[in-house]
């Protein structure tokens, strides 16, 4: 026995040498203020910021930028959160809506922004952003108003209006929409719109409080919003829609052989749709959306606090978020700007889009943007719930389960988060 | 003095001869060296074993009694709640349900066909190497990319499979929407990927037959279907049980494959196909919580290890020179056969 238990003791000896050596490893390595800074800056996607734009501020600072993207935002994600508050985070990380409830946990490990670029963006933009100390934690890049994308040539076949104006006209509110959809449906026997849960996501987004509320209490199977919003959808959204959910193999393949008329679209969509269905003619964007305004998606830029460079971070996060670079990234990948002053520009007034039959999607844009008035509170669990209630609707999609059962199957699952 | 002298000598004449002492140091150092060498030899693995190894299981057991915020690197101790927690999960059970339905829709098939492919080339054919290879191309493929084809044969409906079936006139079939279906798609997957590899492992067994048996049969009248279920068979069981322990492991791990099956990689909206690493992965790091995750890890290992023992018991039962498979003893044992003889 008394072997044993020296084999014992040793072996936790040897972890706690290990230990020590693991954390003495993490420590050290101060900057040098005379050496030349160079700044790393960690996005996914594509944010337009070219090599170009980015020589832009090494011209006007000295300082070098080194750009690393990851393919996805989800890559990002598990990146950021395995590294927030160690060490091997970037200077200036980007961080998506989708996850931005998340970090806003940690805002104090984050650099706050300086007073003097506050105010430089949309009032909801900031908003969400800002911790409950008032700390303004996060650089505002780009938003998602959404218009309506839909298809000319298919709207025309089933005798519906093709004009851009007269279109708009079409959709009001989600009843009046859903009309239209189950007309279409009804002549021409085809989908009206590519998701349904791009519907859930539509309304949801309209609502300010969904699921949490901001002092942590739970309402998610109590609100009744969402019990209406999830019934619509599955009784209204459902029997128009061509797929239960976006981004499937097959519904990429029906958007690029043209199946459905119609889909919900924030600006980077537009570039989603030009890209997969290079082929297809007829696209256009409608300046409106049911029930007032809808933002999805959009990003932000934050300085971790522990950064070696935190103070030129700062300044490349400023620089990258300024109206005129944002306007540039516009140019460049179609994200649209979330700056109050880039929003008024000419620049942006008189962007068109060639692919959806030269709209004028830069006007048409910042009026959605405009039109956009409830800022949804989206708590650290928001993207849990929300997942699970798309898979509720799914559920119900694919037949699985009737719109009860599903429901309920949602409010058990949620429960034990 | 001389009284302590005679006393130091009384007894030492009674005991038996001593060694001769080790005077020099290089003498002193050429023991130590006999005997703590062979330990100093093995040390790097058991060392590396230990920081890799049993270091992160240890670790994961601590975590698991926490509510751990992977961030701030620190948790609160709470005991066997997150453990009551995941077994009160209805979505565990799904997923212990659909890694057993996986495993066994992969596994069982897949092994009677690596053995039937790996006895048709265990024959005089042809090109051996040619085809040797061939079955192995499968597995060079990463899974991700086995993932990315199978999702264009398997979509519900632009896919290859359901594209041949309705010009067949026949209903298509659900991939995404029914359990079992999507089973089958993703056993398809890792049969793909495997078959090929235990074909190999159960070929080179089969080489090692010696072929007088054969020859011995033949001459006996014994036709090829016999002698595979008398000869081959029989002499495979060694390695069957490595093969069927690995795929066991394996089986019960199977996370690529279902987590490419769709774009989410989240088990379906209705958990189909979710399994248990994906669900382990999707606590983990789709939902932060780490603790619940360490204590998932933890039930998968306890599961393991339980279909591990069971493996073993029946094994054992089965086969007796369970666990030599060296050239040595087999030889030995033909030996004494033929002495027999």
């Amino acid at each position: 026995m008394r072997t044993s238990r020296r084999t014992v003791a040793a072996a936790i000896a040897g972890a706690a040498t290990i230990a020590l050596v693991a954390t003495g490893c993490a420590q050290g390595g101060g900057s040098n203020p005379d050496e030349p800074i160079t700044l790393t800056l960690a996005t996914f996607n594509d944010f337009g910021y070219s090599d170009e734009l980015l020589a832009e501020f090494t011209e006007e600072t000295g300082i070098e930028v080194v750009h690393n993207k990851a393919a996805t935002s989800n890559d990002a994600r598990a990146n950021f959160f395995q590294k927030l508050g160690k060490t091997g985070l970037a200077d200036v990380e980007a961080v998506e809506i989708d996850w931005f409830a998340e970090m806003m946990q940690y805002s104090d490990l984050l650099a706050p922004v300086a007073d003097d670029v506050k105010g430089r963006w949309l009032d909801w933009k900031e908003a969400a952003a800002t911790d409950a100390s008032g700390n303004l934690v996060a650089y505002g890049t780009d938003i998602g108003p959404q218009g309506i994308c839909y298809r000319a040539d298919l709207f025309e076949a089933a005798g519906l209006p093709t004009d851009r104006a007269e279109v708009a006209e079409l959709f009001p509110t989600w009843d009046a929409f859903f009309e239209v959809g189950a007309q279409y449906k009804a002549t021409t026997g085809k989908p009206f719109i590519d998701s349904a849960n791009a519907v859930l996501q539509g309304i949801v987004n309209q609502m300010e409080f969904t699921y949490e509320e901001p002092d942590g209490t739970i309402i998610a199977t109590e609100n009744p919003d969402v019990k209406e919003a999830y019934e619509t959808v599955v009784e209204k959204a459902i029997p128009i829609a061509a797929y239960a959910g976006q981004w499937s193999e097959d519904w990429f393949a029906s958007l690029a052989s043209g199946e459905f008329a119609t889909m919900l679209c924030p600006g980077w969509m537009l570039g989603v749709i030009s890209g997969n269905a290079p082929d297809t003619t007829g696209w256009d964007l409608a300046n409106a959306f049911p029930g007032g305004g809808g933002n999805w998606g959009g990003s932000y830029l934050v300085v971790p606090a522990n950064g070696e460079n935190v103070e030129a971070a700062a300044k490349l996060a400023a620089w990258l978020t300024s109206p005129e670079t944002q306007l540039k990234a516009f140019a460049n990948a179609g994200t649209f700007p979330s700056q109050v002053e880039a929003l008024a520009s000419d620049e942006l007034a008189s962007a068109t889009n060639e692919y959806f039959n030269n709209a004028p999607s830069g006007e048409i844009l910042t009026e959605r943007a405009e039109a956009i008035t409830v800022a949804p509170f989206k708590g650290p669990k928001y993207f849990q719930f929300h997942d699970a209630l798309q898979n509720a609707v799914t559920r119900v999609f694919d037949g699985l389960e009737d719109k009860d059962t599903s429901w309920n199957n949602w409010v058990t699952e949620v429960s034990a988060f | 003095m001389t009284a302590t002298d005679l006393r130091r000598a009384a007894p030492a004449d009674e005991r038996p001869p001593r060694e001769p002492r080790v005077i020099s140091f290089s003498h002193r150092v050429s023991k130590w060296d006999l005997r703590f060498s062979p330990y100093l030899y093995v040390s790097p693995f058991f060392i590396m074993f230990a920081i890799v190894g049993l270091f992160p299981i240890a670790y994961t057991a601590v975590i698991s009694f926490m509510d751990w915020d992977l961030v701030r690197n620190s948790g609160q101790f709470i005991g066997f709640d997150q453990y009551i927690w995941i077994l009160q999960q209805p979505h565990f059970w799904t997923a212990l349900r659909n890694t057993f339905s996986i495993f066994l829709i992969s596994t069982v098939p897949q092994l009677i066909l690596a053995m039937f492919i790996a006895a048709v080339l265990d024959r005089n054919i042809r090109g051996k190497t040619f085809w040797r290879m061939g079955v192995l191309l499968p597995y060079v493929v990463a899974p991700v990319a086995v993932g990315l084809i199978f999702t264009v044969v398997f979509a519900d409906n632009f896919g290859l499979v359901n594209g041949l079936l309705t010009d067949l006139g026949l209903p298509p079939i659900q991939w995404h929407k029914d359990p079992f279906a999507s089973h089958v798609a993703i056993a398809t997957m890792v049969n793909y990927r495997w078959t090929g590899y235990n074909t190999l492992i159960l070929l080179a067994a089969m080489q090692a037959v010696n072929r007088d048996y054969y020859e011995a049969a033949t001459v006996d009248g014994a036709g090829p279907v016999r002698q595979f279920f008398s000869i081959t068979l029989p002499s495979l069981k060694p390695t069957l049980i490595f093969v069927i322990i690995t795929a066991t492991i394996g089986g019960l791990q199977i996370f690529d494959e279902p987590r490419v099956y769709d774009q989410f990689g989240r088990g379906g909206a209705g958990q189909q196909w979710l399994t248990i690493t994906l669900y382990l992965y999707d606590i983990g790091w789709g939902q932060w919580n780490f603790g619940r995750a360490a204590a998932m890890a933890w039930i998968l290992f306890i599961i393991i290890l339980v279909i591990g023992l069971i493996n073993l018991l029946v094994t054992r039962s089965l086969v007796r020179d369970e666990g030599r498979r060296g050239v040595e003893p087999r030889r030995s044992r033909r030996r004494n056969k033929e002495v027999a003889r």
